[in-house]
């Protein structure tokens, strides 16, 4: 690497555009949000920059400190699913033969790049009332209750399908499906990673698989781990798409809340300061991970 | 030595049991995996199956017809959506993958004050949730007054302005991954024979890019394609994108006809990343 | 060796192991192991002894043959439940844990008592001299003391047999030799049937008690060290072990082989016929000025290239035939008086000296 001195018409050739675009297209719109996050509205279209904590305040309201509490329960469960659905995939894939290997991570990252906006659309057809799910479960409720009936029993009755969508389940539902490739993949690249004679001598001194998995496999790939809960938990914890068309007005997250302030209710500064405190958030998630990955590599060197 | 005809047989026939770490191999693992791929898959599957069904109510078969395919493509709204969703991807694809490749290439040239911060500063598009950075942009081009009612297709400027700012990023991550690769000496070994700077940049360093140029380019594509909240903050009626369009469907009701035009979309899609994995298998397998 | 050593401890009947796509890694190989041996299985990379001896510990599943341990079958039983323990190429020390928590693993997934742990682990420490080390972690420890942790690990189970896969093969040549010496004597401290994998002829002639040499997933030859240097059966082997002066030739069933590029030569008291090598030993060759007396193979030569290595020379002549012959000749004084290049000499061997193998 040289010293940007030692060319510098080059190093501000290359600099410069990049530069200037991030400058004047991502990090003032940011500043001006910020900014706004500490004023107040004015008429019915002005907004003043008053320096007030007012909209922190107000973020601090039951109303809304319980949005973020049910968006951080939905982050959560989010990623605690994904996690449990993730780690026996991606232990399978990393131990898959070769020739299997890659066919079963395409097929894992492959609805990552299909529309969100269509996956969520999907999931809509399979849990709406008349949908996928209410149907195969009315068709094995019917064969229940038909043996039911025929060895003389009273049989379970009508089936009345369960509201599957428009509901808090609905959410953690589509966020799971939306955000598992997220999960699988560094799971995978750390135990692909891991040095599979640490496995084989656990079992060799007389530990069984799951005495294995949990004192040499999870300790061993906690860095994947911990990269794969933060990298599903700050995407969920943002969502806006998957609650607005699966939740019902019971299940909204921030992101909704803040789409509101600044597309119907009209309240940019309240909705910039919400902004915000999300941005935070996501930031203070990424610091955690920096710091327990460098605490991790220090103890290896 | 070949061995007799039936004890060939008796081999391939009997696999012996799985080792201890064939984990793939146990019955409750092939579940798991099973179960997560029909979660995965089959609503996308079943979407675009019954795209194909000759009925208003989705959950029953009624036979095949692509009667909906034609109504998706006689709806002028859903085509003007389609048009100005590939103008801005082309666009926003071009500009951001030239910037990206500077932002690679400065990243891994160079060493100077700040760097780590910088390098923050290029990533934050990629990290901060999409609805703050919708949000922003919102505001931004509200304040500025940014004109919209110009004549098509620079009415879709601050779209395609927005999309560049989040997928450039993505395009630096990709290329400089590639350019990790590159074994300076060539460099040094070109300018040794006399090369200026641009020509070392034409005829050694833009072929090694080459496939990560590509593969940050169909990145961007689809990332613009994809977008949803981002471009729903900045697009006003006028500039409807495909997503965006799909979105207002959806809220309306589930039709046939929406997984028409998202069974397209998915085709799109699906071409786009063979396309890319194809490239790089092939550039790798070149550089083998 | 000890008198117990008629007690085979490991029984091997015809082991198959294939890989997809691969060739046979293990080709019906049938081996007795006894107790308290220590068992060298030597071969070039790729030969299959790695996969062998991991059948031993488990890790692999033989896809057909039995494997019989302390008299038990062992088909079915995984790793954990075998007898057997394993020093490991990288010897995958955990590193998450210290090098107490390391060795007293074992011990605690089998449910020892707390007590019992610590007085076998200060036992297995003291055995491999590593008192005072045990709360570091592996990241603080060279690569000779991880390979002692390693060693400890396994040895504080009690194992019936220790398996050790090239475990000396990350160290430096100086490390190496003295582990070479410390792990004979170990073995002989503690009792337990060592086997050892090793692709080095030297490790495995200065350490093991009986070696098994294999290639291409077959054994070829099993033996003490000093049988398989001085009377290999076949080709591959005498070509492996050590160096050697290596002909081809056609043996005619009365004691006459003709030699590819020496002629005919007599070797008394052989009846075997058909395709054979031809083998001498360089150290027992000597070199002569005029004829020797009858009793020895020999034939004139010229000297192409002679090669000083301290302790001896190497002489490396062809003969008037065309046959290139090493003679190894040891320096026995400080003036020892070596033929020049060019001279002309006889390079001859007692005949009894030639050894005939299979091709």
């Amino acid at each position: 690497m040289d010293n940007w001195r030692k060319n510098p018409r080059v190093f501000w050739i290359l600099s410069a555009p990049p530069a200037l675009w991030l400058l004047g297209f991502f990090l003032l719109p940011l500043a001006l949000i910020w900014a706004y996050s500490f004023g107040h509205k004015e008429g019915i279209i002005g907004i003043a920059i008053s320096w007030t904590p007012d909209n922190y305040l107000r973020a601090l309201d039951p109303l809304y400190l319980q949005i973020f509490l049910k968006s951080f329960w939905f982050a959560g469960m989010t990623t605690a699913v994904c996690l449990i659905v993730a780690l026996p995939v991606s232990l399978a894939i990393t131990f898959a033969p070769a020739r299997w290997k890659a066919l079963l991570l395409v097929l894992v990252i492959l609805p990552f790049w299909t529309n969100l906006l269509i996956r969520t659309y999907a999931l809509i057809a399979v849990l709406r009332t008349r949908g996928f799910l209410n149907a195969g479960l009315e068709s094995v409720w019917d064969s229940v209750d038909g043996v039911a009936r025929a060895v003389g029993l009273d049989g379970l009755g009508a089936f009345t399908p369960p509201q599957l969508l428009y509901n808090n389940f609905a959410v953690v539902f589509g966020l799971v499906y939306v955000h598992l490739p997220f999960m699988v993949l560094p799971l995978y690249a750390a135990l692909d990673r891991m040095d599979r004679s640490h496995l084989e001598a656990s079992l060799d001194l007389g530990a069984g698989q799951f005495r294995t998995f949990f004192s040499i496999t999870v300790p061993l790939a906690m860095p994947g781990i911990l990269s794969g809960v933060v990298i599903t938990f700050i995407p969920a914890l943002g969502s806006f798409l998957t609650p607005d068309l699966l939740g019902g007005t019971e299940s909204q997250m921030i992101a909704n809340v803040i789409e509101r302030q600044f597309k119907s209710a009209n309240d940019w500064p309240f909705g910039s300061a919400l902004s915000f405190i999300l941005m935070y958030i996501t930031f203070f998630a990424l610091a955690l991970r920096a710091f327990f990955s460098r605490g991790r590599s220090a103890m290896d060197t | 030595m070949r061995a007799p005809p039936q004890h060939r047989l008796r081999r391939l026939r009997r696999r012996p049991p799985p080792g201890p770490l064939d984990y793939g191999r146990h019955l409750w693992m092939r579940l798991t995996m099973l179960a997560t791929f029909v979660f995965l898959y089959a609503p996308i599957i079943t979407l675009v199956a019954f795209s194909f069904n000759d009925s208003r109510r989705n959950v029953v078969w009624r036979g095949f017809t692509v009667k909906y395919y034609l109504k998706a493509w006689h709806n002028d709204g859903l085509i003007e959506a389609f048009t100005n969703s590939l103008t801005i991807a082309v666009i926003s694809t071009a500009v951001s993958t030239v910037i990206g490749a500077m932002v690679a290439l400065q990243l891994w040239r160079f060493r100077f004050p700040f760097k780590g911060a910088y390098e923050g500063g290029m990533a934050l598009p990629i990290v901060i949730p999409e609805i703050c950075m919708g949000v922003a942009m919102l505001a931004f081009f509200s304040r500025t007054y940014w004109p919209t009612d110009l004549i098509w297709p620079f009415n879709l400027s601050a779209i395609i302005i927005a999309h560049i700012s989040f997928s450039f990023p993505f395009v630096a991550v990709v290329v400089r991954a590639r350019l990790a690769s590159f074994n300076r000496e060539f460099e040094e070994a070109a300018k040794d024979l006399g090369a200026s700077e641009w020509r070392v940049l034409r005829d050694v360093l833009l072929p090694h890019m080459a496939p990560g140029l590509v593969a940050g380019a169909l990145l961007a594509f689809t990332l613009s394609l994809d977008d949803f909240v981002i471009t729903f903050f900045t697009s006003g009626p006028d500039t409807v994108t495909f997503p965006v369009k799909i979105y207002s469907m959806v809220r309306f009701s589930v039709t046939p006809e929406v997984n028409a035009a998202s069974a397209v979309l998915i085709a799109i899609t699906l071409a786009l990343t063979a396309t890319a994995m194809f490239l790089q298998n092939r550039a790798g397998q070149k550089m083998r | 060796m000890n008198n117990a050593m008629n007690n085979a401890i490991v029984q091997v009947r015809g082991a198959v192991k294939t890989f997809a796509g691969v060739a046979t890694a293990v080709d019906h190989v049938s081996l007795d192991i006894f107790e308290g041996e220590f068992f060298a299985l030597l071969g070039p990379s790729g030969c299959g002894k790695t996969t062998f001896m991991r059948m031993l510990a488990g890790l692999e599943i033989p896809d057909r043959g039995e494997i019989l341990i302390d008299g038990r079958d062992m088909t079915g039983v995984p790793p954990n439940r075998r007898p057997v323990n394993m020093v490991f190429q990288s010897y995958a020390v955990f590193p998450h844990m210290s090098v107490l928590a390391n060795i007293a693993y074992g011990l605690k997934v089998t449910g020892v008592g707390a007590a019992d742990i610590r007085r076998r682990v200060d036992e297995a420490l003291q055995l491999v001299q590593l008192g005072g080390l045990e709360q570091r972690m592996p990241a603080q420890l060279s690569g000779g003391q991880l390979q002692r942790v390693a060693l400890a690990r396994a040895l504080v189970k009690r194992p019936r047999v220790l398996l050790l896969d090239e475990p000396l093969s990350a160290l430096d040549a100086k490390l190496r030799e003295a582990m070479q010496l410390e792990l004979v004597k170990l073995q002989h401290a503690v009792g337990i049937t060592f086997i050892i994998v090793t692709h080095d002829q030297q490790e495995a002639l200065s350490m093991a008690d009986r070696i098994a040499v294999m290639e291409k997933g077959k054994v070829r030859q099993v033996a003490p060290p000093a049988e398989l240097y001085e009377y290999p059966r076949s080709y591959f082997v005498a070509d492996f072990i050590g160096k050697m002066n290596l002909f081809h030739g056609r043996a005619s069933g009365d004691g006459a082989v003709a030699v590819e590029q020496l002629g005919e030569i007599k070797i008394p008291g052989n009846s075997s016929a058909g395709r054979v090598g031809i083998a001498v030993r360089p150290e027992k060759v000597k070199l002569f000025r005029d004829a020797p007396r009858p009793g020895f193979t020999a034939f004139k030569s010229t000297v192409d290239n002679i090669a000083y290595h301290g302790s001896e020379s190497y002489v490396f002549a062809t003969t008037e035939s065309g046959a290139a012959i090493a003679a190894t000749v040891q320096n026995e004084s400080r003036d020892s008086k070596l033929p020049a290049v060019g001279d002309s000499i006889w390079c001859g061997w007692r005949a009894e000296d030639t050894l005939v193998l299979e091709e």
